[in-house]
């Protein structure tokens, strides 16, 4: 099978010097000039990943998909889109009717974005499970996280670029909070708004920064995070460095070239991704109002307030915080807070393995009860903030910081297990 | 408010047959729910006790029945678009979606001086709708995706004869609603008959739980034959609310089942490669 050879092809006798210049006309004369090559080695044919990638390694190569999905669908949207009060909503509608599969761009786009959503926490989730984050990979950790602070920046802004109702009142909602800062808050809220409230301006400059100037942020920290990645290597179910356990030929024992075992294996995967997405796009587009609410259906109206105001389903976590605790300041610090926890993960874990395949019962209960806990918040964001749902958000809310609060202690006390040498791969 | 959830029609439809105490094995409900017309067993929810389980009626509508959806728009034309609009839709996109002739659409349903590519609009001057009704009536385009079919149909069937209202007419869905009752000429007049309500404000309407409706005037349809105007007008707005729906949901079949094979054809190349990992 060819497999065989493209995998043997890196550890040929092609040297450093002649590698980039083998081949003849076309191809040498490009690789003269440009390291394609050279590139193809180094990060796909010769980069090493380890072989024991389970289910959970999926998600970072679809999170990749999903933006180029959200970036051509948008490009597309933006050519018939006309941001401002009076034209934003009646141009999505005419997206929808009058475009030719304006309509399929549009629903591929707003369940691109719920999909960025629910593969990044995938993500992130794998990331708790094996204990991604920790040394050498906590630049990595943060760059990824820069990358999922500028996802929810993006989400946000885009989700009021159709001007519906709940596009309007979640603006109001979210934007007020800058006004919790002490001090310079009203005055910044000001600024951001561009007005007395959220209206025009705000609108037109929420498309600038959706299509172009967060874009361009998250394709830079994504590929800083590709960069730091490949720099690093990948960590793997078990945690074990395989970059510490080399073979003769210098390559790791445990490595498989990512190109083409992960690649044919990625694809796979798109192709699982796509059949859901599918589903979710062709047959249930608003997935019976969490990827589109049914509010956002009338146009924006600041004289009629919803019944209920909450954010997309990816942000009710932290708006469950929010509405948990009285008083908009604290509301607001500790839904900040709850973002800015993951990105000292690194620091306050204490514990000498990194997979929770080998961690005690104390990082395995911890985990449990915050994933419960997180799903648990998401539910309850969406619900009225009254009588028991606040009760519960409050307990979920302390769960989920104590999370964070307490891992340098049951990292630290737990027994582990011991991590074996070699990584444990089922044959496929 | 998921107004927009489950499509799912004769599972509640078996659901509401259950409610009248009909003895039939569920193979048969199932069946009947089906293939009997709707207006077949529509009868039961305004005679007897009707009405009290207003809140839980479904409008099990099914946008791929075109002959429903073409009824709808009758409705919509003769009795709706005197004071609605539809202004995301435009004639020739019902004609096409709906298979209807241009040539019919001029005669049928086309006011006098449209074009067939304008929008469904309105004659009536928003200014003077302001004045009479105090509420300019709303578009109708995307009111199914807003408020959702149920909605819709609960609103058009709950309409009631209430004195106290400037348009003697008021509305369980909709306490206080400033549309007319327009429908009564073909439903007749029910009068409301609520349960024991403490402190019977009139007006108050809101609060007050409906024991039954009382028809006081009969209307020029049967109860089972405005159930299915009702029905299909619904339908027709669950069209307009999203015009390309049903060719949505055919275009995914094709979609998913090529994305079936291809995947299956990436797991085969995957193993195939990933034979020689150990």
């Amino acid at each position: 099978m060819s497999a065989k050879t493209a995998g043997a092809a890196p550890a040929g006798p092609a040297g450093a010097d002649s590698a980039p210049g083998a081949g003849k006309g076309l191809w040498a004369w490009l690789n003269k000039r440009l390291p394609i090559s050279e590139f193809i080695t180094t990060q796909l044919t010769g980069y090493y990943a380890p072989k024991n990638f389970n289910i959970w390694y999926f998600f970072g190569s679809l999170a990749l998909l999903v933006l180029v999905l959200q970036l051509v669908t948008g490009i597309f949207l933006t050519m018939f889109y006309k941001p401002g009060e009076l034209t934003s909503f009646d141009s999505v509608e005419y997206i929808m009717r009058e475009v030719n599969y304006g309509w399929l761009i549009r629903y591929l786009h707003s369940t691109g974005a719920s999909a960025f959503f629910v593969v990044v926490y995938l993500h992130m989730f794998r990331a708790l499970l094996y204990g991604s984050y920790k040394a050498p990979r906590e630049l990595l950790w943060l760059l990824g996280m820069l990358v999922y602070l500028a996802l929810m920046a993006e989400a946000f802004m885009g989700y009021v670029l159709p001007w519906g109702n709940m596009s309007f009142w979640g603006a109001q909602v979210i934007v007020n909070l800058f006004s919790a800062i002490p001090g310079i808050g009203p005055e910044l809220v000001l600024w951001i708004r561009g007005d007395y409230a959220i209206a025009d301006a705000t609108l037109n400059r929420f498309f600038a920064l959706h299509v172009a100037a967060v874009p361009l942020a998250l394709l830079l920290l994504v590929a800083l995070h590709l960069v730091a990645l490949h720099e690093t290597g990948s960590n793997n179910p078990d945690g074990i460095e395989i970059k510490e356990k080399l073979g003769r030929d210098g390559k790791p024992l445990d490595g498989i070239p990512f190109h083409p075992y992960y690649t044919v294996k990625d694809v796979m995967g798109v192709g699982v991704f796509f059949v859901l997405l599918a589903i979710v796009v062709f047959f249930v587009p608003t997935l019976g109002g969490l990827f589109l609410e049914p509010e956002n259906f009338e146009p924006a109206n600041p004289l009629s307030t919803p019944l209920e105001i909450h954010p997309v389903w990816y942000f009710t976590p932290y708006y469950a915080i929010l509405r948990a605790v009285p008083g908009k300041g604290l509301g607001a610090l500790l839904m900040f807070l709850a973002v800015a926890a993951f990105l000292f993960l690194p620091w306050l874990d204490r514990s000498p393995v990194k997979s929770m395949r080998y961690r005690g019962w104390m990082s395995r209960t911890a985990l449990t009860l915050f994933t419960v806990s997180v799903i648990g918040l998401g539910y309850l964001g969406m619900q009225p903030p009254q009588g028991l749902y606040v009760v519960l958000a409050r307990i979920f809310g302390l769960i989920y910081f104590l999370f964070f609060i307490g891992m340098p202690f049951y990292t630290r006390f737990e027994k582990v297990r011991p991590v074996p040498e070699r990584v444990t791969c089922h044959a496929h | 408010m998921r107004t927009d959830a489950g499509r799912s029609g004769p599972d509640r439809s078996v659901r509401r047959w259950g409610g009248h105490g009909l003895v039939l094995a569920a193979s048969l409900l199932w069946a009947a729910a089906v293939l009997l017309p709707r207006g077949a067993w529509a009868a039961d929810e305004a005679g007897g006790k009707a009405g009290a389980d207003w809140q839980s009626w479904h409008a099990d509508t099914d946008v791929a029945d075109l002959a429903s959806v073409q009824r709808g728009a009758r409705n919509f034309v003769g009795y709706c678009l005197g004071c609605h609009s539809l202004k995301y839709e435009r004639w020739s996109r019902l004609g096409t979606d709906l298979s209807v002739p241009e040539a019919l659409l001029q005669k049928d349903l086309l006011p006098p001086g449209d074009n067939v590519t304008d929008y469904i609009l309105t004659a009536m001057p928003a200014q003077d709708a302001q004045n009479w009704f105090g509420k300019t009536p709303p578009d109708l385009s995307l009111m199914v995706r807003a408020r959702g079919r149920d909605y819709i149909y609960q609103y058009l069937k709950t309409f009631y004869v209430d004195p106290t209202r400037p348009t003697g007419a008021n509305n369980l869905r909709l306490p206080a609603t400033a549309m007319p009752d327009v429908l009564s000429d073909l439903e007749g007049l029910k009068r409301a008959v609520f349960r024991a309500a403490p402190g019977a404000g009139a007006a108050a309407g809101t609060e007050q739980t409906l024991d039954h409706f009382e028809q006081i005037a009969p209307g020029s349809m049967s109860a089972a034959e405005y159930d299915s105007f009702v029905h299909d007008t619904v339908n027709f707005l669950d069209y307009v609310s999203e015009p390309t729906q049903v060719a949505r949901r055919a275009l995914g079949v094709w979609v998913v089942l090529f994305l079936l094979v291809f995947t299956w054809l990436a797991w085969q190349v995957k193993r195939e490669y990933w034979k020689d990992v150990h």
